[in-house]
């Protein structure tokens, strides 16, 4: 039943009324976004939750205003006008508790946004003893009730949200230039202060826009939630913003949807759990930024480094005792110069064998390089002691800290940094470039 | 209004409100020094799903598996909050928006979800706090403040914040040094071999419980009016150490009188059929209280200036 609801709302067709709210929500999850993404990119992301709260003494003052003066207490143009002017003023005394110079921006922020919004409370409190009555509409300037949205609010919404996104595609340009330097924005002649204050304009009436629907405590996490999202998938504005506007359009119309299903459940809260949904999915499978790539890639370093350590350790262990370079090494011996765990090595064996670069040897505790092996542990050696030469030749380092230094960046150098080095060294001395080379065969000196 | 009319009705949510705030005022000046007070803006926001989870399991409003789930759900987003700093490189705000928001909602899902045949702990009380329903009917007069049968008959709320006040007091006392020295010299840690994480995550876990403890009192978000008000408007005031905690209770207690009277006793002095509501009216106070101080500040830009060129 509640099934059947859903999907009617979401594909638009549970009534003309629930079809126009839906669209409403859509309209300003995308308005959301990409405003949210400059409020995000500006730092702004607080200040932005501190003017939403702050809209509450606002609404209900309206409210109350309108009652005495005998105009209609729920004309949503009266109240949203309410709701920006306090926000606006909350904007301001953050401002002046920062100026106090006492206390940080984040202090005066959180004291402003409890302050302000305690002021709001205490003012619903006067509403629900107005002769009216009548507040059951005004709390749903807190979580939102999309679902009892009239047509006519629902269309206002969408104006508003439209008229947002306008105005943020007309002023693209310079606002990214704002965001990401505002040294730059000011020496190449844009009005700093004036756009600033448009963003600041824009946040305050995607704000107002959404207090009806998605309520004023969740209002903010319309802007941030989608923008963080499409920051994690991409590193350019110019996809971040499209993006972020339509990871808002689909979480207000997903969420608006269930609303519609279930209108016992705060809007708000429905749609920003889907964005968080939506958050969680980015967070997981972002191919750059994402929890399984960064896994991934640890791992992939995890095992680069055991198989240098490994690979180099043996060719040292057979160097020293002048056998072959496919005569038996011990493990143990390895392990126990690397501090590894009995389970660590077992690892680094295990990864080593399945990547053919060694073999078991007859006796237990003993391996052999293939000769897969022992081309890569030649290349591993040359490159640590190449870079060990480097350091003490050029950088002037005692040998140890050489050593040291060899082991932190092997793993990492590229192949045409580790060209350059061994070309700089030839120039600069070919006996120690041919010294770099380690000594492949049996009996030789070491 | 005669006394047992006030012990009935006002005396247990104007404790309640006095422990809240003297409780989380000493808290928030940690965070306050520490520069994170957003972070406690965060927990407070966050704790919601373990409290409709601890809710869920016990079905009372003041248990110990409530106060778990509030740490449990403080942790999850600590962790979270940093894992999404570190993967997203974002600026903090950015990454607490997104997880403070989230869990909210969350929570309010769940306690809707969980709660819609329950009246006791419902989305008002998250929003406004439920102060004026602590009343104490077993009171009869002075003489119950000593009587144990009544005394047993106070609200549960009321031993919780009293607990916590007291746990409160006791970590502080114990490990004074070692907050201090993560407050003001993290670097003079390092040197020293003093790792501040231990210290930092009990604040954390300290706060959470306060925020549950205070959930009751004034709600889940004028809790940040008291744990971020007092110690603002003790920072106004003085710049020792010891002088700033002992401030910032005795500033607590004080906006939670005052904000209680004005809401509770005023309109019913006046004859008012309603009084207004006591949560938000301490969050008022908390900020008519630091604008207050502000004016009166020994520090405010200029006096400084002054006193010193005055020699």
């Amino acid at each position: 039943m509640m099934n059947a609801d859903f999907f009617a709302a979401l594909t638009l067709s549970l009534g003309h009324n629930a079809a126009v709210v839906v669209l409403g929500c859509a309209a300003f999850g995308l308005a959301a976004g990409l405003v949210g993404c400059f409020v995000l990119l500006r730092g702004r992301a607080l200040i932005a939750d501190v003017a939403a709260h702050a809209t509450l003494p606002g609404v209900a003052a309206a409210f109350i205003g309108a009652t005495a003066l005998g105009l209609d207490p729920r004309n949503l143009w009266l109240l949203m006008a309410g709701g920006a002017l306090s926000a606006a003023l909350g904007a301001l005394a953050v401002r002046a508790a920062a100026a106090t110079r006492r206390v940080r921006d984040d202090a005066a922020m959180a004291l402003v946004l409890s302050a302000g919004f305690g002021l709001g409370v205490v003012l619903m409190s006067v509403v629900q003893s107005l002769p009216t009555g009548g507040q059951a509409g005004l709390s749903h300037f807190i979580l939102g009730q999309a679902a009892g949205l009239a047509e006519v609010e629902a269309q206002t919404l969408i104006g508003l949200a439209l008229v947002a996104s306008v105005i943020a595609v007309l002023l693209f340009n310079p606002l990214r230039v704002l965001c990401f330097d505002e040294a730059f924005a000011a020496a190449s002649g844009l009005p700093v202060r004036a756009l600033d204050l448009s963003l600041t304009a824009l946040m305050l009436l995607v704000t107002v826009a959404g207090l009806r629907a998605v309520g004023l405590i969740l209002v903010v996490a319309l802007m941030v939630i989608p923008a963080v999202t499409a920051r994690l998938l991409t590193e350019r504005l110019s996809i971040m913003a499209p993006l972020a506007a339509a990871l808002g359009a689909v979480s207000g119309w997903v969420g608006a949807s269930f609303s519609a299903a279930a209108p016992g459940l705060p809007t708000g809260a429905v749609i920003t759990v889907t964005a968080c949904a939506l958050f969680l999915i980015a967070l997981t499978l972002s191919p750059t930024r994402g929890v399984v790539a960064a896994g991934l890639g640890r791992a992939r370093m995890g095992y680069r480094i055991g198989r240098d350590h490994l690979l180099r350790g043996a060719w040292e262990e057979l160097e020293q005792l002048r056998l072959g370079p496919d005569a038996p090494f011990a493990t143990a011996a390895i392990a126990a110069a690397w501090g590894w765990s009995g389970p660590r090595s077992l690892i680094a064996v295990t990864a080593l064998r399945a990547a053919g670069l060694v073999r078991p040897a007859h006796e237990p505790g003993f391996l052999r390089l293939t000769p897969a092996g022992i081309v890569a542990a030649q290349g591993v050696v040359r490159r640590h002691r190449v870079w060990e030469l480097y350091l003490t030749r050029a950088g002037g380092v005692r040998a140890f800290a050489a050593h040291r230094g060899a082991d932190l960046i092997e793993h990492t150098l590229p192949p045409d940094v580790e060209a350059e080095v061994e070309a700089w060294l030839a120039s600069a001395d070919p006996a120690i470039a041919r010294l770099a080379v380690p000594p492949p065969v049996e009996g030789a000196p070491a | 209004m005669s006394v047992v009319e006030f012990m009935q009705l006002d005396l247990v949510p104007m404790l309640a409100a006095i422990l809240a705030c003297v409780t989380c005022g000493l808290l928030g000046t940690l965070l306050l020094l520490t520069r994170n007070s957003m972070m406690g803006d965060a927990i407070s926001h966050a704790v919601l799903p373990g409290i409709a989870a601890g809710f869920w399991v016990t079905g009372t409003r003041a248990s110990l598996p409530m106060l778990a789930g509030a740490m449990g759900a403080a942790v999850v987003a600590v962790v979270l909050i940093g894992l999404i700093r570190r993967l997203g490189r974002l600026e903090p705000g950015a990454a607490m928006g997104v997880v403070f928001s989230g869990l909210f909602a969350l929570g309010l899902l769940m306690l809707v979800w969980s709660g819609a045949d329950r009246v006791d702990l419902d989305i008002d009380c998250v929003l406004y706090g439920i102060l004026e329903t602590l009343i104490w009917p077993a009171a009869e007069g002075p003489a119950s403040l000593i009587d144990p049968v009544a005394l047993a008959a106070l609200p549960e709320e009321l031993w919780l914040l009293a607990g916590m006040f007291a746990v409160t007091l006791t970590c502080l006392l114990l490990f004074w040094k070692e907050l201090r020295l993560a407050a003001f010299d993290p670097a003079f840690g390092a040197v020293i071999g003093f790792d501040p994480r231990p210290v930092r995550a009990l604040l954390m876990l300290l706060i959470a419980a306060a925020c549950v403890a205070a959930f009751w009192a004034v709600g889940s978000i004028l809790v940040i009016a008291a744990l971020i008000g007092p110690p603002a408007i003790a920072r106004l005031l003085t710049e020792r150490y010891a002088a700033q905690f002992l401030l910032a209770a005795a500033v607590g207690a004080a906006i939670a009188t005052v904000g209680y009277l004005a809401a509770a006793l005023v309109p019913a002095a006046l004859g008012a059929a309603q009084g207004f509501n006591a949560a938000g009216m301490i969050a008022v106070m908390a900020g008519l209280g630091f604008a207050l101080a502000a004016q009166l500040s020994p520090f405010r830009r200029g006096v400084v200036k002054q006193r010193r060129a005055a020699p």
